[in-house]
Order: structure tokens, then sequence, then C-alpha cells
């Protein structure tokens, strides 16, 4: 027994060994997808600032009823293309053009938020910063030498690395914070509001159904429970045969 | 019944063993009425694979196994065929709960010694099966053609490769390719979706068949056919199956629906251990993700393959880790003949075996847990360790059982 | 109640059928969606969405195909004289007055049409949906003296008129089909809906 108690404090540790090796924490996003006002801004946001470089080629237009828009509202305000309402939300640039600009093709968005996850997403919307030794002039915190320029720097403003050395004796670690050092047309506030909505909007389009999913899952346990009652009571009934 | 059905069966059974068949394996088949918790995971099991035949055909309605457009037809599926997301979440979910079904179904085994005489084959049959559902998950997660699909595909491959003189060849034999690529995921498709699915519905029958013969076990490990009614011929300890056990398993069924359905439609993705994240990224054959794993159902046997860092005799690490690999689920076979204790029941084992079984039940889930994170050091020694006692367990089997203290079997069953 | 042993009693009888029940119930709600899953797609609904003609530019006695969910659609601005052929024939037409639900309410009419020129049909044969030829000619020496324009199904002969009515004693049984449409403006013309919305 001891040797098993042994064990299971190294398994209780192993978690602890991993989160010290993490480096940035991630911002918790503030996101609601049944808010469809919320959905509605993030959706706009997303035809005006992502889908010209980005496709959510896997998302048709037509599915925003989900959050409540019509399809005359659809045409007017999210398609810019020419497109039909049930078309799916492509991208107009072309990937030859994309791979010329940035050297990569940007990634497909419909389910980025179910690989990235939402954290991320809003923290990489907010992390991006000044670095002239990068082909776009922009790097980010969490992403690296990030290939994509800082787009919605004219809302948040320009934001410059500002790296401590914190020397605790132990051979020095660097803290790394972002400064905003040139104002952009929204508060911090409002740009976190902002990159809250879309990244809620990137949520609900990873899994459009999953309000629905949500609500027709109650519906089915409550279905379940009540037949979990009504067979445990015919079970006992035939057992009371068995002696 | 009413007289028309009565002649309507006469005519029936005069050409079909209809009746008969109800009698041998239902209403006159007899099981042990001490049946526990542990057993009702033969019938969930069912369950899943009818789930995920049905299931299947209708995502093969709408899947296209090509590699240019598999990962678009799955968020098709999710997104454009009505009702596509529920009948996705209910494969992908069954088949990790197929796992977690089989595992429980195996460590009942296990404990209460359903392997020992002369349930041998019953169990051989059984570890053919888990041998099929294995290649089945692994050529399922490929289909979706994401990151993980494409990487841990490649990785389970190049074991292949490992196997010297004909590794390579044998591997590009397996590919059709010099890579993974579309051919591959074309092949393995057919054999998801009809090789596969044919061979477990042909063990799981003869599994059946195998076991109304020699008869259930049950948590006393002992044998109802030993004391029977001397009138009638029925063992004193048996009950029906139907409708005894019937009513159970449907309880029972519903009792698993509840969490498979909670599953389903709340966390289908089981915080990444039933749908991983990073398969949600169309497969890369460029660029590796940052951390591979298995889905969580392989990660105790990708540990071991794992946890060998050192050449040893004239063979490779590389190649110990497959053969030990292969031997962890191997070994399994083995069991019947390498419990040498005169009781099969955990209840009346002795200490020592109690003792293994919980160190064995415990290795597997460090291992299984260790094979989800990225290794370092520390995490390579703890694999190493638990490998080791992972197959102590089955190589001292012989031994221990032999030494250990047991206690004298009841003559009937017990509660 | 040991008596009771092996024996439908009553409670047994009820809970076995309240159980049947229920698992009646849940066994259709869990068919449901698999056979609505074979219903068309979003994919298939949106490429099978209506579509817009501008008839601007036909010219009596022009014919326009037009493709919708995979089908033919003939648009055909008839002539004066055309909609004059179609009263005399009446009598040799198996439903002159289209009377089977072929069209939509507001093509049950005389000319099968919402403006009498333009005639809107499905350009596939009611018989075993081949697609017929348009013949405008009048009494020409295969279809006999007494042809005044209309549609010849060349793959089992069935006759249609020139709005779109099956004659009599052919294979086809009923009239050509009229597809749900409607005008957007004078000369933009939707097919597939009867809804003015933007779609």
């Amino acid at each position: 027994m001891r040797l098993i108690k042994l064990l299971l404090f190294f398994i209780g540790l192993a978690p602890i060994l991993v989160f010290a090796a993490a480096d940035i924490k991630l911002d918790k996003a503030p996101i609601d997808t049944s808010d469809n006002a919320s959905l509605q801004r993030g959706a706009q946001s997303f035809v005006n600032y992502c889908l010209t470089c980005h496709g959510a080629s896997y998302m048709r237009y037509n599915r925003h009823q989900d959050i409540e828009l019509t399809n005359q509202e659809i045409s007017e305000r999210l398609i810019h293309t020419g497109q039909k309402v049930g078309d799916l939300m492509l991208t107009a640039m072309k990937k030859k053009e994309a791979e010329e600009w940035f050297g990569v093709v940007p990634p497909d968005l419909s389910i980025i938020a179910r690989s990235r996850g939402a954290d991320w997403l809003y923290t990489y919307l907010r992390a991006f910063y000044k670095d002239d030794s990068t082909a776009s002039g922009w790097n980010n915190l969490i992403f690296d030498r990030v290939a994509m320029p800082h787009v919605l720097y004219q809302l948040q403003g320009q934001q410059v690395l500002d790296v401590k050395s914190a020397d605790d004796g132990k051979g020095g670690s660097e803290i790394k914070k972002l400064k905003l050092s040139v104002p952009g047309a929204l508060s911090k506030q409002e740009y976190d509001k902002f990159a809250a909505d879309l990244v809620n909007y990137m949520v609900y389009l990873g899994e459009p159904h999953a309000n629905f999913r949500k609500k027709l899952g109650a519906i089915v346990m409550a279905f379940l429970l009540a037949m979990l009652g009504l067979t445990y009571l015919l079970k006992r009934e035939y057992w009371r045969d068995v002696h | 019944m009413s007289k028309q059905e009565n002649s309507m069966m006469e005519w029936i059974d005069k050409r079909f063993p209809m009746t008969a068949t109800w009698r041998a394996h239902l209403s006159e088949y007899y099981a042990p009425k001490n049946f526990n918790f542990w057993y009702y995971f033969g019938s969930l099991a069912m369950l899943v694979l009818v789930n995920q035949l049905i299931t299947g055909i209708f995502l093969t309605m709408s899947y296209k196994p090509d590699a240019s457009l598999a990962f678009a037809s799955v968020e098709y599926i999710m997104r454009d065929v009505n009702f596509g997301w529920l009948i996705r979440y209910m494969h992908s979910t069954g088949a990790s709960m197929f796992f977690v079904v089989v595992y429980l179904h195996m460590f009942r085994g296990m404990m209460y010694g359903s392997y020992r005489k002369p349930r041998e084959l019953l169990w051989l049959i059984g570890m053919a099966i888990f041998f099929v559902l294995m290649s089945l998950a692994f050529t399922g997660y490929i289909l979706p053609w994401g990151q993980m699909s494409y990487w841990g595909a490649q990785v389970i491959v190049s074991m292949f490769g490992a196997i010297p003189f004909i590794g390579e060849t044998l591997s590009n034999w397996i590919l059709g390719d010099f890579m993974l690529s579309d051919a591959a995921l074309n092949r393995f498709f057919a054999y998801h979706v009809v090789t596969l699915p044919l061979l477990i519905i042909v063990l799981v029958f003869v599994h059946i068949i195998a076991l109304h013969e020699v008869g259930s076990n049950n948590p006393d490990g002992i044998e109802i056919k030993a004391n029977k009614d001397p009138k009638t011929g029925i063992p004193v300890d048996g009950i029906p199956f139907h409708p005894y056990y019937s009513v159970k398993d449907i309880f029972g069924v519903v009792a698993f629906l509840i969490v498979f359905c909670g599953i389903i439609f709340f966390v289908p993705e089981m915080g990444g251990y039933f749908l991983e994240y990073n398969n949600f990224i169309p497969a890369n054959t460029l660029q590796t993700p940052d951390h591979i794993a298995p889905v969580w159902y392989f990660t105790p046997y990708y540990s071991m393959l794992r946890a060998v860092t050192v050449n040893f005799l004239w063979i490779d690490a590389k190649l110990w880790g497959v053969i030990l690999m292969a031997a962890a689920v191997i070994i399994f076979c083995f069991l019947p003949w390498l419990d040498r204790s005169p009781v099969k029941s955990i209840r009346y084992k002795g200490p020592i075996f109690k003792f293994a079984l919980t160190l064995f039940v415990i290795s597997f889930l460090v291992l299984g847990w260790l094979g989800t994170k990225a290794p370092t050091p520390l995490y390579t020694l703890l694999a190493q360790i638990f490998t080791v006692i992972y197959f102590a367990f089955f190589i001292l089997m012989p031994w221990y059982s032999k030494i250990d203290k047991t206690k004298p079997e009841p003559k009937r069953v017990t509660k | 109640m040991a008596d009771s042993s092996g024996e439908m009693n009553s409670r047994r009888r009820f809970l076995v059928l309240a159980t049947s029940v229920a698992g009646t119930i849940a066994g259709v709600a869990v068919a449901t969606p698999f056979v609505l899953s074979m219903m068309p797609s979003e994919r298939a609904k949106a490429a099978g969405a209506p579509v817009e003609v501008d008839i601007s530019k036909l010219e009596p006695g022009m014919l326009l195909m037009v493709e919708w969910r995979g089908k033919v659609v003939w648009v055909l601005k008839r002539t004066q004289e055309m909609l004059e052929n179609l009263k005399k024939i009446e009598n040799q037409l198996a439903d002159p007055s289209s009377e089977k639900k072929q069209q939509p309410a507001y093509a049950q009419n005389a000319t099968r049409s919402i403006k009498p020129e333009i005639l809107v049909v499905e350009g596939v044969c009611t018989h075993l949906g081949c697609s017929p030829v348009f013949r405008k000619d009048i009494a020409p020496a295969d279809l006999g003296a007494d042809w005044l324009g209309g549609f010849f199904c060349p793959c089992h002969g069935s006759k249609f008129d020139l709005a779109g009515r099956v004659y009599k004693s052919v294979p086809a049984p009923t009239n050509l089909i009229v597809p749900p449409h409607t005008y957007l403006s004078e000369n933009q013309l939707l097919i597939g809906s009867e809804s003015k919305e933007s779609v």
C-alpha cells in the first residue's frame, strides 16, 4: 500500500511540473454564445476585417439565421462580394497572391476556435506589437513572428514590447509586457469588448449548432432519466422472483 | 399467443429453428443469478457496436475518402447535412466509449478469472475482437484527415518500417505510396467500412456462440453447471437470461445512454480526449503539430513504444519499442495459461493477486496518462518503471498465483 | 408476493407495457435524425436556390432554357398567333383546363402562365423524364397536318402544346409541370420561388 501511495504522490505531482513549463498565460475570453447581439457585432467585424484574407469556407451565409438575422439583413450587412445567401463564406483573396504577400496562405477560420480555443484567440487579437525586425513590421506575444500584420491597429493603436529582466538571483528570467505607444480609435475597454465579440462569433462559427445541441440534449436527458426510473422498476419487479 | 401466431410460428419452425434459437440463447439460457455491476459491459459493447455500424453507414453517405476532400466533407457533415453533427458525434463518442466498455469488460474477466478453463477459447476470441477493434479505431481515426489523423497514422505506419529487412517494402505496401497519402486514405477507408466491420460482426457472433456453449462465469468464479437440479437438469444457481437479464440489461443500457448522451450533447470533444483539438486543422504534410499524441485509448501502448531508449542485444531501441508495444497487447492472450491459482475469482484469491492487479491497473492508467504528455526525462523514466510493472504482472503470474494464499470457494454462488 | 413467481401479474404487465411504449418513442426519436439526414443538405438547397432570369431580350417565339435544380426550365415568349392557336386544339388535349395539380394556382388558367405570353414550364416529359423538343413549325411531315406547334418527346412520342398541355392518346399522363415562379420586376423572372423576398 505504501508503494501505491508513493506512486499516487508522483502522479499528483506531475501536472504541477507540466504547468511550470508553460510560459505565457492566456487571458480568459469573456464569451457567451447565447448573446445574439454580441454574435451579430462579431459577425459584422468578422466580415469587415477577417474575411478579406481568411475564408470561413465551411460556413454558409444563411446559417446566420441562427443568430437571429434574416436573409435580408444577411445580404445587406454581411455579404460584400455579391454572393448569394446560400453561398459559403469564401475569401476574396487568391491563394497565390496571399502566398506572395504573406509567405503563407492565411488559414481558414471556420473551425479555428475549435483548434486554438477561445482564450488563445482572445489573447492573440490583443497581443500584437510593433517589431521592425519582422517582414510585416508586427509581431505577437503568443505567436512569435506571425506572418499576419496587425489588421486592427487602427482600432487598438500600436503596442510595443517592454521587457523587464526580473533578476531574482537565479539566472534572471524575463517578464514581457505590452505597452500602448500610440492610442487607436478605441479605448482599451472598447477594444477588449470588440475582441470579445469577435472571438464569441468565432466560437459560434466553429460549431453553429452548439446551442441547439445543448437544448436537444436537455430534452434527451429528461427523457432518459424518466426511462431510467421506469426500467429500474421493471427490473426490480422481475427480480423479486430471484432468491 | 393466439392461435394464428401459433400456427405462424409452427410454419417458421419447420423451416428455421426460430423457437429453438430463442430458447437456447434467451429464454432457456441459464446465467448465474449473481451477476454484478461488472456484467453490464458485454451487452453495452454490443450496443455500442450497433451504434457504430448504423452511424457509420450514414456517415459513409456523405464522407469523401479523398485526401483533398476528406476534411471538408467531415465539416460538410457537421454543418450542411441535416443532423449530421449528431450522427458524427454519436460515431466519434461511440469510438471512445467502445474502448471504455471493452476495457471494463476485459477488467471484469481479469478480476473473476473468466479466461480460465473452460473459457480459454472464449477469451481468445475476445482478444481477436479487441485487435479488430484497435484496427477499426486506427483506420477510422485517419479518415477526417486532420493533423492528428495524418501524423498519428504516420507514426504508426513508421513502426512497420522498424521491422528488419522487409520494413521499408512492407510500409510501402501498406501505404501504396512512398509516404502517407491519398492512396492510403482510400484503402484505410475500405478496411474501415467493409473489411473490419464484417470481421468484427463475425467474431462477436462467434464470441456469443462460444459463451453460450460454456456458460457464463460469475463473480464467485464457480461453475453453476456443476450443481444442477436432479429433476429438471437446470443449474440451481441459474436463471433464464430472458426475462431476468434482458430487463436488467435494458436498465443498464439506459444508464449507459445517460452518460453517452451527456457526452454527445454537452461535451462532444470531452476536453480534447475524444476529439483532439489539433484534428480540427486540416492535414499538413509539411508541418507536424507541436505535440502529437494518439487518442486516449492507445496512449498506454504509445507510452511503452516511447519508453525504450536504449539498444539492447542486436536490436535497436525503435524496434524494441514496437516489439514491446505489440507484446503488451498480445500478452493478454496467454492469461489462461499464466494463472496457476486454484481459484478463479478475486474474491477467493490471496493478497498478492489483489496487490498485483491493483498495481497493474495503476500502471495501465499512468502509462495512459503519460502517453498524452510530451516526453521529458522524468516522464520517460516513469514510463519505463510502469512498463516493467505492466509486464511483471503477466510474467510473474505463474509464480505468484501459485504461492498466493487462497480462500476456499463456496459450493453455491453468493450475493 | 412469493406466489407471483414467473407470472405476469398486473403490475408487471403495466411496467412491460410502459417500457415498451417508452422504448418505441425512443426508437422513433432516434430514427428521426437519421431519416432527416437523407433529405437535401444545405449545400443541395443552396445549389437548388431560385434562379433569376432576365427576359428583356427574349423575342416573341423564342425559347430560353434555364437550369434550376439540375432540370431544364423553358421560358417561352409566345406570339399572338401561338396564343390563339391554344384554343383551337383544346378538343385534342387530355387536360385542357389544367385541372390536375401540375401547376401553382396562379398558372391554372387558359395560358398556364402569369403573363399570358410568357410560358414557364419544366422541360421534363411527365412520362419518363426525357426532355421534349421544341417544335414550333406548323404541320410538319412527321407530326401531321393538324400540328400547330408544341413540344414533342423523342423518347416515346408524347406531344404537348405550347402551354405544356399533353395531347390525348400519348404515353405521358399529365401536362408539363409549371415550377413556382414570380416576377421581381417587369423583365426580371425568378424561377423556383413564389416569394419576392431576396434569396
